[in-house]
């Protein structure tokens, strides 16, 4: 099956319907959570419980012209918005979702995944450049460093994680830890003491990386605007929303496998591929209660947060974690 | 480095207390009305524009056609006449609009009113296009009413 023509094909309409579906309906549930928490009930009108929404609000997007302020750089305007999705899109390839269910079996699938990250970052970037407007500028600008300064204790997180499991396939890293939550790298207190910290201090890098509440500098409504996506319209912006939603996806994937033990229940009853959607779609409801609970951080203590609690904080954990791999 | 674990260790908590409290409110029952669909019930002191009552045994307005209300309205709002029909005693309501687009709703015209002839309606969904819609014929209106 491995070198047959079919399996990237069935793989890539599989993820492309996967990726299209969550974007769409994340956003729906985005507004739901955030109605039920303010104690409204959110879109109602098209469909039961507003269902039919994200197809309205789809439709609405691609009947719309793209439009190209003047002033506005046209080939990297246009290109930032296929960049914000693409790097998000070609993540999903390597995620194993179950134990056969992976597009790709790369060797060094952590490497790539953060690789992809970074050109995510690009796309605002760009974005934000192209539009010759000042407030996206602004939002480019905070969106790299907020990038930059929370991409270090994220990866000297992972950096522990490979440490323990001795590998950088994904795969590898969830088989490690099959067989009851106790195995999870969560619990695995015999490796480092600060295993529960390091997973907190990954979730608070993948919301910050992710440019959601309470970290959404680049977006900013009440300062910037809409950051690097005003000048966007049409599906530019839809290319940019679909490319959070996504992100945020494949965050939610990542802390799973890391920390959450992949595809693994809990209490080693039928493991498979809806444990892993089960946890996936827990941690995207946190990401979206984090966001209506608290107010946007201001871009000095953003960096604080980083800089003098998160980075400390995971390189310490990974000091102990040495520490515990030598000394046991 | 005390001042830095105190802002650790509150910052945490306080994080925590703010996530529960959303977590309640989620699973509280909601407050707001699907108002087209929903028609909410006006409260008993609400002021709507005023309506003309009934009597009940005549089923015509209580409207003696004194006229009180129109010389006290400080707008000017209100317009009404009257006819003293053959062999009767009493003169009858033949005519009663109010222009609504200068009603502040004070009330005065209710206050001086001796024969409580008219009152507040609960009406709220007056939204128009066209100021001619604002001129309303409350002598019609309590016929339509029934």
């Amino acid at each position: 099956m491995d070198t047959s023509i079919w399996r990237p094909i069935f793989y890539l309409i599989g993820f492309m319907a996967f990726a299209g579906l969550n974007a769409a309906y994340l956003g729906w549930c985005e507004r739901k959570g955030a109605a039920r928490i303010q104690r409204r009930t959110g879109p109602m009108e098209a469909g039961f419980q507003g269902l039919w929404q994200p197809l309205c609000d789809g439709l609405k997007l691609m009947s719309k012209q793209l439009l190209v302020p003047r002033g506005a750089d046209g080939i990297l305007f246009r290109v930032a918005p296929i960049l914000a999705m693409i790097p998000a899109l070609t993540s999903l390839s390597v995620i194993p979702f179950a134990g056969n269910v992976q597009a790709r079996a790369v060797e060094l699938s952590v490497l790539l995944i953060f690789a992809l990250a970074s050109i995510g970052m690009m796309a605002v970037l760009l974005g934000g450049w192209a539009s010759g407007n000042k407030y996206s500028l602004i939002s480019a600008a905070r969106s790299v460093s907020q990038n930059l300064a929370y991409e270090i204790p994220m990866l000297v997180t992972v950096i522990t994680i490979v440490m323990i499991t001795g590998s950088m396939n994904l795969e590898d890293i969830a088989l490690h830890q099959q067989g009851g939550f106790w195995h999870w790298n969560i619990f695995r207190l015999d490796k480092s003491i600060l295993m529960p910290i390091s997973f907190i201090i990954f979730f608070i890098c993948s919301v910050a990386e992710t440019n959601r509440a309470p970290f959404d500098m680049t977006e900013a409504e009440s300062e910037l605007v809409a950051g690097h996506m005003t000048e966007y319209g049409s599906m530019g912006f839809g290319l940019f929303m679909m490319g959070e939603y996504l992100n945020m996806v494949v965050g939610a994937c990542l802390i799973t496998i890391l920390f959450l033990g992949g595809w693994d229940c809990p209490f080693g009853l039928f493991p498979g591929v809806w444990w892993f959607l089960i946890k996936i779609y827990i941690l995207l409801f946190t990401v979206i209660w984090v966001r209506w609970t608290y107010p946007r951080t201001q871009i000095y203590k953003l960096l604080n947060l980083s800089w003098k609690i998160l980075i400390p904080f995971s390189m310490l954990n990974l000091l102990v974690t040495a520490a515990f791999i030598k000394i046991f | 480095m005390s001042e830095y674990w105190k802002d650790v260790i509150g910052g945490s908590k306080s994080l925590v207390i703010g996530l529960s409290i959303t977590a309640r409110e989620f699973f509280k029952p909601v407050v707001t009305e699907q108002y087209p669909w929903v028609v909410p019930e006006m409260t008993e002191r609400y002021r709507g524009h005023i309506e003309l009552v009934k009597d009940e045994k005549t089923g015509k307005p209580k409207c003696a056609v004194c006229g009180m209300c129109m010389r006290n309205c400080p707008s000017g709002c209100i317009t009404l006449a009257g006819k003293k029909p053959e062999g009767k005693k009493k003169k009858e309501l033949t005519k009663y609009h109010l222009d609504f687009t200068t009603c502040s709703l004070c009330g005065t015209c209710i206050e001086s009113c001796n024969f409580g002839a008219i009152q507040f309606s609960k009406d709220y969904n007056l939204a128009s296009t066209r100021k001619e819609d604002y001129i309303f014929d409350l002598l019609k209106r309590l016929e339509e009413q029934g």
